[in-house]
């Protein structure tokens, strides 16, 4: 999931609730779609600014840890699939930026909130990519986590979010083949590529499972987003599917899940896994993951150093108008 | 015909063209996430990826000519420096984006014209690779031209930045125009264009693109070569360095 622990605004009681707010809830509940000039609670359009700015900021941070291997790919095919997939990344972002800005806020605003630290990224992204089957599990376990949540957010109340959503599914299934793809290979390459298949499993597996965000229990935002439908699953529902499509795929590979708890729960219909460490989820959410300066320190230079370029583009856009404008009073 | 033309000349015409693509695709591939817009990364990432797609085509056509049973892999990943054959131009650092971007389009400039010439080629598969590449080299052409006018009549900064990136990279052009005895070779057999052929319309380009952009032509200076022969510059060690290092450190392997 590329947005975690986000901050839902206070749940009201529907006796609480204003006529506009409870025909609002009536629309969603319905099933109808909320459009962008269309009346939404304050509380709900903050949500999914919130919502789609941290999942926009996933996938344009999420260009780093794969790109980290582009230049380093290990055949051209394999290059052109990274580099294509990494564009993809940047198109999710251009939807999700481009949603956000349907319920009035700026690409730049949500930009300057992410350089000074006040919006977050999905907290798989503040892990390193260290070998070449990293790149393989970036795409079977993270990208396959994400589209856990993402397929039934394809159904969430907001249109523009819900159509983003749909478009980016389709490529992120993609994605998800190709990263198997790559471990599948490995896995059944050399015993170096072996070795490099399962240590990228070892290193991925609590990470991936963290970005579906702590357990409902220790879950305060979710009541509201799921009355909203911003929210369609809980975060525990949601782990549990991933881990039991994932434990099957892994054991195909013929790779061990670093769990010693996992075991098949006959009653549940389900397997039963070890919870990650969640202090570690809260350290890397605070700052504290082995990448999150790297992370925000490339993207804030990215910004800083392309200033001139963006201004440079402007100022052109601002003399071709004058002189247009200068060409069109000339002929009159 | 291309069957009459001496094989090692055509191979060492398709490395060159090739590897020009190899090379320029990996630098512009350095800038993913990095670049200073949102768009600019898509359009950065496109374009590598149109230059990786055209050095599997030329590389893989090179393969087959040499007849030896390498594949285009393996020429990318096992030749060391001194084998390849590209122009010093398009392995020259990235620098600022002003640096990209012109170095970009003063290769899309020389490209553009190759491949028109190359759509006509006496070879068969030339040809068509030529066709398929020209109209992904033709977006290229427009994208950075345009960009070189915005940024060179944009701000004073702007300004500065795309005229020192134009005096740094304009000595590294002439090579594009240089020919030897393999390039006598393809072009006598209908292959190819001659190499100065090109520099007619290549002027034409760059004089218009750069007066609109209110750049100041850099005129007749030093021009560097060595690259098309295998003499290369400091930098292209590093680049292979780091393109080669998985298939170097374990050989044999498949990925």
């Amino acid at each position: 999931m590329y947005a975690q622990m986000v901050k839902s605004e206070g749940m009201k009681p529907r006796e609480e609730m204003t006529p506009e707010e409870i025909a609002f809830q009536e629309r969603i509940d319905r099933g109808e779609k909320i459009e962008p000039k269309e009346w939404m609670p304050e509380g709900y359009r903050k949500t999914l600014i919130r919502q789609i700015g941290q999942h926009a900021h996933s996938e344009i941070v999420g260009q780093l840890p794969e790109g980290n291997w582009i230049t380093r790919a290990p055949t051209l095919e394999r290059k052109a699939i990274l580099l294509a997939k990494v564009q993809d990344e940047a198109g999710h972002g251009l939807y999700l930026y481009s949603a956000a800005e349907t319920l009035g806020v700026s690409r730049d605003e949500l930009l300057d909130a992410l350089h000074a630290g006040k919006m977050k990224y999905s907290s798989i992204f503040n892990y390193p990519t260290l070998n070449w089957a990293d790149i393989g599990a970036v795409g079977w376990l993270v990208d396959g986590a994400a589209i856990m949540n993402q397929v039934p957010l394809q159904r969430t109340s907001y249109g523009p979010y819900s159509r983003a959503m749909i478009r980016i599914c389709k490529e992120e299934s993609f994605h998800q083949r190709q990263g198997y793809d790559i471990m599948m290979k490995m896995a059944a390459g050399t015993p170096e590529q072996k070795e490099m298949a399962q240590d990228a499993l070892n290193r991925f597996w609590y990470p991936a499972l963290m970005m579906f965000g702590p357990s409902d229990k220790d879950s305060v935002h979710s009541a509201q987003s799921m009355a909203w439908k911003i929210k369609i699953n809980t975060n525990d529902e949601l782990r549990q599917k991933f881990v039991d499509q994932t434990v099957p795929q892994a054991h195909y590979l013929g790779l061990t899940i670093p769990d010693e708890g996992l075991a098949w729960n006959e009653e549940k219909g389900g397997w039963d896994f070890s919870e990650p460490d969640w202090s570690e989820f809260f350290a890397v959410i605070a700052g504290n993951g082995p990448c999150n300066t790297e992370r925000l320190e490339a993207r804030v230079t990215a910004w800083e150093d392309g200033a001139w370029f963006r201004d440079g583009l402007m100022a052109h856009a601002k003399k071709a108008d004058a002189r247009r404008a200068a060409a069109r009073m000339a002929a009159e | 015909m291309g069957s009459a033309v001496n094989q090692a000349a055509f191979f060492e015409w398709l490395c060159r063209v090739g590897d020009n693509c190899l090379i320029l695709g990996h630098r512009v591939s350095e800038w993913c996430g990095h670049s200073p817009v949102l768009e600019e990364d898509i359009a950065l990432a496109n374009q590598a990826l149109d230059l990786i797609g055209q050095t599997q085509f030329w590389l893989g056509l090179a393969a087959e000519v040499e007849g030896k049973g390498r594949s285009a892999d393996q020429l990318a990943y096992l030749r060391d420096a001194a084998a390849f054959r590209n122009v010093l131009l398009v392995e020259r650092p990235n620098g600022d984006f002003g640096h990209t971007l012109m170095r970009q389009f003063l290769f899309d400039a020389w490209h553009i014209e190759l491949l028109r010439a190359l759509e006509k080629s006496s070879d068969a598969r030339v040809a068509e690779i030529a066709a398929k590449a020209v109209k992904e080299v033709a977006y290229h052409l427009e994208r950075s031209a345009d960009l070189v006018i915005r940024l060179g009549d944009g701000t004073e900064e702007s300004r500065a930045r795309m005229q020192k990136a134009l005096d740094t990279l304009y000595p590294y052009t002439g090579e594009l125009f240089m020919a030897d005895a393999s390039d006598e070779a393809v072009v006598a057999a209908g292959i190819a264009p001659a190499p100065a052929s090109l520099k007619a319309a290549w002027d034409a380009t760059v004089s218009q693109v750069l007066a609109e952009a209110t750049l100041t032509h850099p005129g007749e200076t030093y021009q560097h070569k060595g690259g098309r022969k295998g003499v290369h510059s400091e930098h292209l060690g590093f680049i292979l360095a780091e393109m080669q290092f998985l298939q170097r450190a374990y050989p044999g392997a498949t990925w």
